[in-house]
């Protein structure tokens, strides 16, 4: 490597973030677990409070945060050395995110390929099945679980495919807005990015619709047994990540509307755009699975 | 492994201003500030899980019930095992790399400073959480740290949200910390600091974050599962919903069998790190060390369903898992061989860290080996669920990761401090410890195969000596400890001044910076040839 690779990394100074993130964290573990419990009792109670404060504190220490951040790499601050960091750095905790989803596609396998031939006498389970469960039918989606509760499908048609649809477009409309942001083209990189926030919204707004149509229409909760677990933990942990995503994205629009960012140092774009790509991926699989097969 | 320094030592008295009071701890961003915190606030855990081992060993000292409820017992056999796992010996490890990864690599610090203290700082607050849950109606988590679905499900207290949501902010911890490590390593090394130059220290932590950052997501998706079935309706674990308590099992195992790596490979670093020195000799095979790291790292991720053989699985899973989990002993093996060759005919000397080292390789064999007794399916049918398992598992923990972490501490003591521990009190500390701790773990092996379970307050009469002097045992070993805090609040304080080396066999770049080492080292990079 050139002398380069290796000029004085840079050490940050003293910072009050992380300890005001630590507190975020606390009230948002705290308030949460305690909120959880006087949700699904029905009592009133502070947990509420504290949640929605710890996510204020942490809002308020992103910004904090990310405002040093970006005032040090304005500056110059950051050498050649300082961007790797940054972009293993996020790619390592991307593949963090990968085994997350993991866990649930993990459950989803598990209980499609194992757990239901199982409950209907696979494998050693014979008695099994004539003991517990002799009317139970293997099927997915599992329309009617072992203890009789019903729900209907969700089609892989229609809204689904749309959404599929508008994903793809926005991965690919982020592609061009890298291009042109790489080119110097700032105005095909504004109208790509704005695009593709917008793909997102629209995404994001189809899914709760889409959500409202289950419960209201097809009868498809988070009750109505393990098709139903796992296609609304998966559906929403991945809207989540979208929701994630998008805000990351809105910050990096103000900030190419501000001028930053130039075609050879721009870590934060490709970080959001990096992540954005996986949340695709992450729906491209969850659609196969969860939708279509 | 043979590295030198070159220079680009220069003026760092220059720089070694440090910022004083409360605020240096809340906002640092040093990696010898955070090592130290997160070391200090491993011991504090190691007491306080220690403290709630005590309890057990007090309740258990004779059959029948003496001086707690049930349900307060099963608290503390959780609250313990969670304890010890994840807020002392993996914080403990955290600290170490902290201190000694960009001292070892020639780096000017850990490569994303802020997150490091953000990693460490959440960790007080998760354990507090944590520890509130015990004082809550009802009590803390009693499901045993390995929360099975349906006891942490269906039968689990109000206590359970508040377990998930500090589960998953230590998962945060873990993953940041982890990500630090992993691009410190990639990314920070000095020039001619080359792979296969890198300390044992730095390769098995390396592999480790590599573990850490596969793993705890799938905790934290696993205890996600928990709170939905718990409070809102879903049946991941419920097979009356189509769901299946055994996949709590898997999914929980998956992460838990790295885990356990987690724990120890770090371990097989500092033990690497400390018997060439002693020995006076270099590392005997040192590629085959890294080679047999790796391959353990890769089988973890195969073997993770040998905790669940009695669950019914078909007997080709058994088999298959059986069979991976007996192929983990050959790597281990390599290891344990060239700790054996690298004294074999070495100038030895037997200073504190070393005795610690050697118990370590003796005592963690011994609980290898009980591992490949479990290993086997039908064995393991017997065993399951009895103190034979505890035996084992405190014998790779206690005296595999916990006795590495003391040789490690004793080891680097004098590079932290400036001043040389009191040997004699060291050696006091070690002698008493080992002595205690087979006292403790060795009977469980009987008890266990005479067929005794885990995890219950009472006992049929005939364990009733075992017990009593494995309950003296623990009673010796958490006294012993406190010699241990007493040679730490020494050393820290003063003593005989420590040289830049400190140890006549000691090699590598943390040994070329002067005792105590300064705030900052390697602000330019070493050159290393």
């Amino acid at each position: 490597m050139s002398d380069k690779a290796y000029e004085k990394y840079y050490v940050p100074a003293q910072s009050p973030w992380p300890i005001v993130g630590a507190v975020a964290l606390f009230l948002i573990a705290f308030g949460a677990g305690t909120f959880v419990n006087e949700v699904t009792k029905q009592q009133p109670g502070f947990g509420g409070y504290m949640l929605a404060a710890g996510f204020v504190v942490l809002i308020f220490m992103l910004f904090g945060w990310f405002k040093n951040v970006i005032d040090e790499s304005m500056s110059g601050l950051y050498s050649a050395q300082m961007d790797r960091s940054f972009r293993q750095g996020m790619s390592w905790f991307i593949v963090s995110e990968v085994m997350f989803f993991m866990a649930f596609f993990g459950a989803l396998f598990y209980g499609r390929v194992i757990a239901l031939d199982w409950l209907s006498g696979g494998s050693n389970n014979a008695m099994t099945f004539e003991i517990l469960w002799p009317s139970f039918e293997a099927m997915w989606p599992l329309l009617k679980t072992p203890g009789g509760i019903e729900t209907q499908a969700m089609p892989a048609t229609g809204l689904p495919l749309i959404n599929t649809a508008i994903l793809i477009i926005s991965s690919i409309t982020l592609h061009f807005a890298h291009t042109g942001l790489e080119q110097n083209k700032r105005g095909q990189l504004k109208l790509m990015l704005l695009v593709t926030l917008l793909l997102g919204a629209v995404f994001l707004c189809l899914q709760v619709y889409e959500y409202i149509h289950a419960y209201r229409d097809l009868g498809l909760t988070l009750a109505s047994g393990f098709y139903g677990n796992t296609f609304f933990l998966l559906t929403g942990f991945h809207g989540m990540h979208v929701t994630l995503g998008a805000i990351i994205l809105l910050f990096v629009f103000f900030r190419v509307l501000k001028g930053h960012f130039t075609p050879e140092k721009h870590f934060a774009f490709q970080a959001a755009a990096w992540y954005w790509h996986f949340v695709d991926v992450v729906w491209l699989c969850l659609y196969v699975f969860v939708y279509v097969i | 492994m043979s590295a030198a320094v070159t220079d680009h030592e220069h003026d760092h008295e220059h720089h070694d201003h440090k910022p004083s009071g409360i605020k240096r701890w809340f906002y640092t961003t040093n990696h010898k500030d955070i090592g130290s915190m997160y070391l200090i606030f491993a011991l504090v855990m190691f007491f306080i899980g220690g403290a709630m081992a005590m309890v057990i060993r007090a309740e258990l000292f004779q059959p029948g019930m003496q001086f707690v409820e049930p349900n307060f017992f099963n608290q503390m056999t959780t609250v313990h095992g969670l304890i010890m796992v994840f807020g002392a010996v993996m914080p403990a490890f955290t600290g170490l790399a902290n201190w000694m990864i960009p001292m070892m690599i020639g780096a000017p610090d850990m490569a994303l400073p802020r997150m490091n203290n953000w990693s460490f700082w959440i960790l007080p607050f998760a354990f507090l959480i944590l520890l509130m849950s015990l004082f809550m109606p009802g009590g803390g988590p009693s499901f045993g740290w390995t929360f099975y679905a349906p006891l942490s499900t269906t039968y689990s207290g109000d206590s359970t949200a508040l377990f998930v949501f500090s589960v998953h902010i230590m998962g945060i911890s873990s993953i940041m910390g982890a990500i630090n490590v992993i691009v410190t390593i990639f990314n920070l090394r000095a020039p001619g600091m080359t792979w296969m130059k890198m300390p044992l220290f730095v390769w098995t932590w390396l592999i480790t974050a590599f573990l850490l950052i596969m793993v705890m997501p799938v905790l934290a998706g696993v205890v996600t599962m928990v709170l939905t079935d718990k409070y809102f309706a879903t049946s991941f674990f419920d097979a009356a919903g189509g769901g299946d308590p055994v996949l709590f099992q898997h999914i929980f195992w998956f992460f838990g069998h790295p885990e356990v790596y987690i724990m120890i490979l770090p371990a097989f670093g500092i033990v690497s790190s400390i018997v060439p020195t002693f020995a006076r000799k270099p590392l005997f095979g040192y590629a085959s060390m890294v080679y047999a790291t790796s391959s353990i790292a890769l089988l973890s991720f195969l073997v993770w369903a040998h905790h669940m053989f009695t669950t019914g699985m078909p007997v080709a899973g058994a088999l298959f898992f059986m069979y991976c989990t007996m192929l983990i002993a050959v790597p281990t093996g390599v290891k344990v061989f060239n700790w054996v060759a690298t004294m074999w005919r070495g100038a030895m000397t037997f200073e504190v860290p070393m005795m610690f080292a050697l118990a370590f390789i003796v005592l963690f064999t011994i609980g290898g080996f009980s591992g490949l007794m479990l290993a086997i399916t039908p064995a393991d049918f017997q065993y399951h669920d009895t103190y034979f398992v505890v035996a084992h598992f405190h014998y790779v923990l206690v005296t595999g990761a916990v006795f590495s972490i003391i040789a490690g501490a004793y080891y680097w003591l004098p590079k932290w401090t400036g001043f040389m521990y009191d040997e004699k009190l060291g050696q006091w500390h070690f002698w008493c410890s080992l002595i205690s701790v087979n006292l403790l773990f060795f009977p469980m092996h009987f008890v266990g195969l005479a067929g005794m379970p885990r995890r219950i307050p009472d006992y049929a009469l005939q364990f009733a000596d075992f017990n009593a002097f494995i309950s003296i045992g623990g009673f010796l070993f958490g006294a012993s400890q406190l010699i241990f805090v007493w040679v730490l609040v020494k050393c820290a304080r003063g003593g005989e001044k420590a040289t830049a080396q400190v140890w006549e066999g000691a090699e590598g770049l943390e040994w070329e910076v002067p005792s105590p080492a300064p705030y900052h080292t390697f602000e330019t990079p070493p050159v290393i040839k």
